[in-house]
C-alpha cells in the first residue's frame, strides 16, 4: 500500500535518513522501531508531508506523494497521531473528533456561510459519525468536556479517535502508548487490534517492545537513519544486527 | 425525560438560534424604549465596529493570525465609497459592493505574500500596511481631501426612503450587522470553521487533518478585509464625512482590543467587545480623557487574567468547572 524507495533526508548535510526502503502492506500492522535518534520521527514526518525527503520516492497507492503538501497527503487517506499530543484543548472532545472530518463538507467558505440545507443534513451525519467514534473509544460521557481537562490517557484516545474517524486508508501512529500505564497500554493495544480486524492498515512507531512484539505483523528496524532489518517479530527478535544495535544495547544498560 | 429536562435540552440544542432571535427582538424594540438620538447614535457605532470586529475575530481567534492593520481596510472602504459616490457619481449601494470587492482583491494580493509570515513579523507587516494607507489618505489631497477630510457623502436610501436619522440608521445598520453575524456563526459551525479552529490550535495538526492551512488563512484575511470595507462604507454614509484620523493605527489597535476583550474565537464575544469598548467613553468621562491609557490597561488586565478574552474566558472557566464536577461525581 505504501512503498518507500531509497528515501533520504539530510538536515544541513547531516543525514537523518539514508536510503531507507520498505513496504507497508495493506491490512497489516507494521511496526517501525529503533533506538532514540534512529530517524523514526523524521520518517513519519516525510511520509505525512511535514518534511520533504532530500531524495528517494514515497508511493501511496500508485501515487507519488513525496513532494505533496501535508494536507493533500491527508486527503488521500493517510492520517496520523503525534508523539507529543496535538489535540485542541479549548475545543470539546466531540469538536476535537469533528476536526478529523473538517474537510468532508468541502472547502467552500461561501457554502459554509450560507448553511444550505444539504450542509445541515451533512452536519448531522458527521455528528453521528463522531459520536460513533467516541463510543468506540469509550469517551461518550465526556463528549462535551473541554479536551484540555481530560486525563493523559483520555487525551491519547481522543487523538486516536480523531485520526480514525475519517476512515483513513493508512494510520500512522507515533508512539501511541508512550507515558501510559500497563492497564491503559492494554486498552490501546486492544483498540489497535480492533482497528486491524476492521481492515485498517497501520504503521506503528513505538518504543514499547512488548507491545510491538505482541501485535505487529511486520517489524522494520531503523538505526542511525538506516533500515537494518525487516521481518516478522520473531525474525527481527533473533536478527544479530538488531540485537547488536538495539536490544543488545538495552541489555547492556539494564 | 421529564418536561423540565426536555425544555432544557431544547434550549441547549437551539441555543444559537434562540440567542439570535432574542437579540433581534431586543434590537427591534430598542428605539421604542430609548428616544435619545445621541444614545442611538452611539449604539449605531457599535454595529459598525462589530462588523469589523467579527471579521477580525475570525482572522485572530479562528485562523490564529494577527493583524494590526485592519483600520486600513476600514479606511479604504470608507474613502472608496466616498470617492465612488461623490467624485464618480456611482449610486451608494453598487458602490459599496464594488468597493468591498476591490478591497477584497487588494487583501488577496497583499495576503499571498504577507501571510507567509507569522507572529511578530505578521504584526509588523500589517502595521506597515496601515501606515501606508493612512499616509496616502493624508497626503493625496486632490483625491482624498487630505487632512481636512472628505465631506458631503450622501446618505443611503431605498428609493425616496433615506436613512438620514438615527432610528432609521439603527434598523439598517443592525440589520446588516445581524446578517454578518449569522454568516459568521454559520461559518464557524461548519466543517470549514472547525478546520479554522484546528488551524488556530496547531498548524501542523490542522494540515495533518487535511486543512489547506495556507489557503484558509488567505481566505479568512480576504473575508475580514471585505467585512472591514463594508463597515467603512457604512461609516462614510452614516456620518457623511470621513477624515484620515479615523483610520490610523490606533483604530487598528482598538479593533484588536475589542477582539481580545470580547473573546478570541467567539462570535458573540466580538459583539460584546465592540459594544463594551464603544460605549465605555460614553459611560465615564475618565475614559474619554484617558482613552488610550484605559484601553491599554484593560488589554493588559484581560491578557493577564483571561487570555482568551472576557466572554470566551468566562465560558471556558464555566465549562471546565462543570467537567471537573462531573468527574468528581463520577468518582464518588
Amino acid at each position: 500500500m505504501l512503498q518507500l524507495e531509497n528515501v533520504s533526508k539530510n538536515f544541513g548535510g547531516l543525514p537523518a535518513l539514508s536510503d531507507v526502503s520498505f513496504d507497508v502492506p495493506r491490512g497489516k500492522l507494521t511496526a517501525l522501531i529503533g533506538p532514540n535518534g534512529a530517524g523514526k520521527s523524521t520518517m513519519i514526518n516525510c511520509m505525512t508531508g511535514v518534511l520533504e525527503p532530500s531524495s528517494g520516492k514515497i508511493v501511496f497507492q500508485q501515487q507519488l506523494i513525496s513532494k505533496l503538501p501535508a494536507y493533500k497527503i491527508s486527503r488521500l487517506g493517510i492520517s496520523r497521531t503525534f508523539q507529543n499530543l496535538k489535540i485542541f484543548p479549548r475545543l470539546t472532545v466531540l469538536e476535537n473528533i469533528l476536526t478529523g472530518l473538517s474537510t468532508e463538507g468541502g472547502d467552500s467558505m461561501v457554502m459554509a456561510m450560507l448553511r444550505l440545507p444539504y450542509l445541515r443534513h451533512q452536519e448531522r451525519q458527521l455528528k453521528l459519525r463522531a459520536m460513533a467514534a467516541l463510543d468506540r473509544f469509550g469517551l461518550t460521557d465526556k463528549a462535551n468536556w473541554p479536551a484540555g481537562v481530560l486525563a493523559y490517557g483520555d487525551k491519547k484516545r481522543v487523538e486516536l479517535a480523531r485520526a480514525t474517524v475519517g476512515n483513513p486508508q493508512l494510520i500512522l501512529l507515533d508512539e501511541p502508548v508512550a507515558g501510559l500505564n500497563a492497564e491503559e497500554t492494554a486498552t490501546v493495544a486492544e483498540q489497535l487490534r480492533l482497528l486491524r480486524s476492521t481492515g485498517h492498515t497501520m504503521l506503528l512507531v513505538e518504543h514499547d517492545m512488548d507491545l510491538v512484539m505482541e501485535i505487529a505483523d511486520q517489524v522494520v528496524v531503523l538505526d542511525s537513519g538506516k533500515c537494518i532489518a525487516t521481518g516478522t517479530p520473531d525474525e527481527v527478535r533473533n536478527n544479530p544486527l538488531v540485537l547488536e544495535a538495539y536490544l543488545g544495547r538495552m541489555d547492556a544498560t539494564a | 425525560m421529564t418536561n423540565q429536562q426536555k425544555i432544557v435540552y431544547f434550549l441547549y440544542l437551539h441555543r444559537t438560534g434562540l440567542t439570535v432571535a432574542g437579540l433581534s427582538i431586543a434590537l427591534l424594540i430598542f428605539p421604542l424604549l430609548e428616544d435619545n438620538p445621541y444614545t442611538i447614535g452611539s449604539t449605531n457605532l457599535i454595529a459598525i465596529n462589530a462588523i469589523v470586529v467579527l471579521g477580525l475575530n475570525l482572522f485572530i481567534g479562528y485562523a490564529g493570525q494577527i493583524s494590526l492593520g485592519h483600520a486600513a481596510f476600514f479606511g479604504l472602504g470608507a474613502y472608496g465609497s466616498a470617492i465612488a459616490t461623490v467624485t464618480f457619481g456611482i449610486p451608494p449601494w453598487p458602490a459599496m459592493v464594488l468597493v468591498a470587492c476591490g478591497v477584497a482583491l487588494v487583501a488577496l494580493i497583499l495576503g499571498i505574500p504577507i501571510l507567509r509570515l507569522s507572529g511578530h513579523y505578521l504584526a509588523m507587516a500589517t502595521l506597515g500596511l496601515n501606515f501606508v494607507v493612512h499616509s496616502v489618505l493624508l497626503q493625496w489631497d486632490e483625491v482624498t481631501g487630505g487632512p481636512s477630510g472628505f465631506s458631503g457623502i450622501p446618505s443611503l436610501s431605498f428609493g425616496s426612503f433615506e436613512f438620514d436619522d438615527e432610528i432609521r440608521l439603527h434598523y439598517l445598520l443592525w440589520g446588516i450587522t445581524l446578517m454578518c453575524l449569522l454568516l459568521c456563526l454559520n461559518l464557524v459551525r461548519s466543517g470549514v470553521g472547525r478546520g479554522l479552529a484546528a488551524l488556530a490550535g496547531d498548524e501542523t495538526a490542522a494540515a495533518a487533518l487535511g486543512v489547506n492551512t495556507r489557503n484558509a488563512k488567505i481566505k479568512i484575511f480576504v473575508l475580514s478585509a471585505a467585512l472591514a470595507s463594508l463597515a467603512g462604507s457604512l461609516f462614510a454614509h452614516t456620518y457623511s464625512f470621513v477624515s484620515p484620523d479615523s483610520f490610523g493605527i490606533f483604530t487598528s489597535a482598538d479593533m484588536v482590543i475589542m477582539v481580545v476583550v470580547g473573546g478570541m474565537g467567539s462570535i458573540w464575544g466580538s459583539l460584546f467587545g465592540a459594544a463594551l469598548m464603544t460605549m465605555m467613553p460614553e459611560w465615564m468621562d475618565l475614559f474619554e480623557t484617558y482613552k488610550d491609557f484605559v484601553h491599554g490597561g484593560i488589554l493588559v488586565l484581560v491578557l493577564m487574567f483571561l487570555p482568551q478574552g472576557l466572554v470566551t474566558g468566562l465560558i471556558e472557566i464555566a465549562k471546565t468547572r462543570w467537567a471537573l464536577r462531573r468527574q468528581k461525581d463520577a468518582a464518588a
